[in-house]
């Protein structure tokens, strides 16, 4: 039964996730405390939410490499227009924030969809405009508390029910990914053209449509993720979330995201964004340097790829009637 | 004699042994082919088949589509082994492990579509594999520039070794192709098809070279479909049939008719369970259907439970003509009525829509989605169907592929096992199954016994009977005569993207049928 179990990619990522946390944990037993791991989460709640639309991206066989960089525009502009209007309500300026966010990836998705520019090229050039377009919103000076209203700065340490509102925001944002993804018929269509565009377009599905989606969600979802930020680090300038996009990307490799299209699910995303959180934030307790951390998670990008390609290669087809029989594991069909 | 007026410089020589002049006077052949057998799961595709090819011969490879052609190229170039059966060259038995190794005994094949390297120069893709280096291990490209233009020269090409492949024509990539089998010093080149994608004077052209090619000696084994460059080019001619050599002889000694007669003459034996259903009402009618480069004035009605059957050859826009009525390319005029409705296909889910299903050729590449599970799969071209406002309800897409998956006999695990682990036959009856579940009214079936076994096959005729029974319009493509002759109850013939005849079940002989689709009936009588 074990090993049955250990083959199971998620399982095996949930275990690693699991010793390192203990492993942390007898160095430094702080770290096990609920306040320290409810930490962890809430640092890690802007990489479930952005490893979650990426993967929807990557999905159709695409990449969304400006999510950092709309993160930080959307955060900026909030912060400006929070400044000029302070008597705007904050779910307004959380609602603002996703369409700010949206409209940019909905450039990504015209540009993508509309024009048939492969994805990396689009958003390779929105990674600098939109960083660029920053300099020119905000100029050089960087935005701080002083620029942010008390309601503003208070909206992630606020709680619902005891949980931080980012831990509720990541779950619903997580749970909204799941139920498209699972559930919908325009989730199936986002796996269909990423797991064979042909078929895909025989069947009806318009790759165009779904590929619109996948980058305005990533652009919601940046938009919402950039307002977080900056509210929770009191911060916003150019800079912000500086290359943060290839953390993002490695949170779905690491969680079993095919980047070849068709393959990935939310829980795995979600471990692979919990595995980089938890590196990220255990190992500076036990004093391990950041270089350190990014041989690491390096090494475990690499090791999830192989880990894949295994998985992919070993299963044969089941053309023998015992082989079918075996599968079906007495399941009758 | 002729070897001797080689010109070709020493440093390609391969390691075989050329024929020498005791080789001309002994007429050993070139290539010896005898008893070769290959067989693939479920299918036999060549059976003890035998060929020999002379120095400065042409030899016409003839046979119908899946006679088995394309496995005995693929075996003299390397590509398969055969599981019995001896190839000589020259004399010599030889085994190829690679194709490179059938390169270097000579053999090069030049293919319908070229496979060359389109941001290269013609330099390099002559030489590709085999560049000439310089002492110090780097590329010697000021010999490989004179060799290409040399062999170029020879060819009277109008290409510069410097010259980007990509800029160049269907028939000067071709010409690149013989130059680079020519610098292999291939003595036995084979041409599949050379001519399907040139136009007359091009034609011609390559006449002058296969004839300059075999003035040196060299043999060329010419695979064609075109008889009347059959009965220009060859010398002499060998056909297949289901796998099996069924004659060879001098071009001379026989007619156009002989050899239709012999490609598809085997009595139907094949039981084909046609059944008869009552016709009804007119489902599709298609008038002047065309598009700007596939096809033109295609006009037809079905009606239903009728079974269309759509002959051509490969390349006489079959499925091109179905893709345009299935909304996958666009068209530049015609009308497509269903049930006496105009409708407008401009997509795909505009003819899913209008009740049309297509299943297509490849369906692996083209219907499969191996990711997906069968559940996936069968359900996600009606997943209308299963949705209500955008949400699926998996139990009743579970529902559908259960009694889908049972009526197909797809053998399976269970019903969320992922394509990609079945079968080929299993996956195509999922793909089938997947267009049943549109309900539709119309029913495009392309190529669907094609590389599937006899028993799959007859499975496959059965159900298009039941289907017929129910009331389904179908169009059957097809490239093999007798499926088509067995199940059709009419059939419609194309030839270069046009319908050139049409004939109502048991009207027309096979000979008939292939003639026509060969473009030499009567409507070529000039010809």
């Amino acid at each position: 039964m074990m090993p049955a179990l250990l083959k199971n990619r998620d399982v095996l990522l949930a275990l690693i996730v699991a010793t390192l946390v203990l492993l942390v944990g007898l160095r430094a037993p702080v770290f096990l405390t609920a306040e320290s791991l409810v930490s962890v989460l809430t640092d890690t709640s802007f990489l479930f939410m952005l490893a979650l639309a990426q993967m929807a991206v990557i999905l159709t066989r695409g990449i969304d490499l400006s999510v950092a960089a709309n993160l930080a525009l959307s955060g900026v502009m909030v912060t400006l227009a929070a400044r000029s209007m302070p008597w705007l309500p904050i779910p307004v300026v959380l609602l603002l924030a996703i369409v700010i966010g949206a409209f940019f990836g909905a450039i990504n998705g015209a540009l993508i969809a509309g024009i048939g520019i492969p994805p990396i090229v689009v958003t390779l050039g929105t990674l600098s405009i939109y960083r660029g377009i920053i300099f020119v919103v905000a100029g050089p000076t960087w935005l701080t508390s002083k620029d942010m209203s008390t309601a503003f700065l208070d909206f992630p340490k606020s709680t619902l029910l005891g949980v931080p509102s980012l831990i509720v925001i990541a779950t619903t944002v997580a749970a909204a990914f799941a139920y498209l993804l699972s559930q919908t018929q325009t989730g199936r269509g986002i796996y269909a053209v990423g797991g064979n565009p042909v078929a895909a377009r025989y069947c009806g599905i318009d790759l165009s449509k779904q590929q619109f989606l996948v980058y305005t969600m990533s652009g919601a979802v940046s938009g919402l993720c950039g307002f977080l930020w900056a509210s929770r680090y009191g911060i916003a300038y150019t800079d912000l979330a500086y290359g943060y996009e290839l953390t993002v990307i490695a949170a779905c490799v690491i969680g079993g995201v095919s980047v070849a299209g068709g393959i990935g699910t939310v829980r795995g995303a979600l471990l692979g964004a919990l595995f980089l959180g938890v590196v990220v934030n255990a190992l500076p307790v036990i004093n391990v340097s950041p270089f350190w951390q990014m041989l690491i998670s390096g090494a475990v990008i690499l090791a999830a790829v192989v880990v894949n390609a295994r998985a992919e290669r070993r299963s044969g087809k089941l053309i023998l009637p015992e082989a079918r029989r075996a599968a079906a594991g007495g399941s009758a069909v | 004699m002729r070897w001797a007026s080689q010109r070709l410089s020493p440093t390609f020589v391969t390691p075989t042994p050329l024929p020498n002049l005791s080789v001309l006077m002994a007429p050993t052949p070139l290539l010896a082919v005898s008893s070769v057998s290959k067989s693939f799961p479920g299918v036999r595709a060549l059976h003890n088949v035998g060929l020999t090819l002379r120095a400065g011969e042409v030899m016409a490879l003839i046979g119908e589509n899946g006679a088995g052609k394309s496995t005995l190229v693929k075996i003299l170039t390397g590509i398969y082994t055969p599981d019995e059966g001896e190839v000589r060259v020259a004399g010599q038995p030889v085994t190829f492990a690679n194709p490179r190794a059938a390169w270097a005994s000579g053999i090069a094949a030049i293919h319908q579509e070229t496979v060359m390297f389109d941001d290269l120069s013609v330099a390099e893709n002559i030489f590709m594999g085999h560049m000439p280096m310089t002492p110090r291990g780097r590329v010697d490209w000021a010999t490989m520039k004179s060799k290409s233009a040399e062999l170029l020269g020879r060819l009277e090409a109008d290409s510069t070794p410097d010259t980007m492949l990509k800029r160049l024509g269907v028939a000067q990539k071709h010409l690149v192709e013989i130059a680079r089998a020519l610098s292999h010093d291939a003595r036995i080149i084979i041409m599949d098809e050379p001519t399907s994608a040139l136009s007359e004077r091009e034609i011609g052209e390559l006449y002058r070279i296969v004839e300059q090619l075999k003035a040196q000696g060299r043999a060329i084994l010419f695979i064609s479909h075109k008889f009347q460059e059959i009965f220009r080019i060859a010398d002499r001619w060998t056909c297949l049939r289901d796998g099996e050599q069924v004659g060879d002889g001098n071009i001379k000694d026989v007619t156009q008719a002989d050899l239709v007669k012999l490609m598809v003459g085997r009595p139907i034996d094949q039981a084909f369970p046609k059944r008869i259903v009552p016709i009804g009402d007119i489902v599709l009618d298609v008038e002047d259907m065309s598009n700007a480069t596939e096809f033109d004035g295609i006009s037809f009605k079905l009606r239903k439970g009728e079974i269309l059957g759509l002959y051509g050859l490969v390349g006489a826009g079959r499925s091109e003509t179905m893709m345009g009525l299935f909304g996958l390319t666009s068209l530049m005029r015609g009308t497509v009525r269903i049930e006496g409705q105009p409708i407008s296909i401009d997509s795909s889910s505009a003819a899913i829509a209008a009740g049309i299903a297509y299943v297509p050729e490849d369906r692996q590449g083209q219907g499969a989605v191996l990711p997906f599970g069968i559940r996936e799969n069968m359900t996600l071209a009606s997943l209308e169907e299963f949705a209500q406002r955008g949400t699926i309800s998996q139990a009743r897409e579970l529902d559908a592929t259960r009694s889908l998956g049972r009526r197909l006999a797809v053998k399976a695990a269970n019903w969320e096992q992922r394509l990609g682990e079945l079968s080929g036959g299993n996956q195509q009856k999922v793909v089938i199954g997947k267009w049943l579940a549109t309900k539709p009214r119309l029913l495009i079936l392309d190529e669907p016994t094609k590389g599937i076994d006899i028993g799959s096959k007859a499975a496959v005729h059965d159900f298009m009977g039941e289907l017929a029974g129910e009331g389904l319009a179908i169009i059957l493509v097809s490239s093999e005569l007798p499926e088509i002759m067995g199940m059709a109850d009419r059939i419609i013939v194309m030839h270069e993207g046009r319908i050139v005849t049409e004939f109502v079940r048991g009207a027309a002989t096979a000979e008939q049928i292939v003639s026509a689709a060969s473009g030499s009936g009567h409507s070529e009588a000039h010809a």
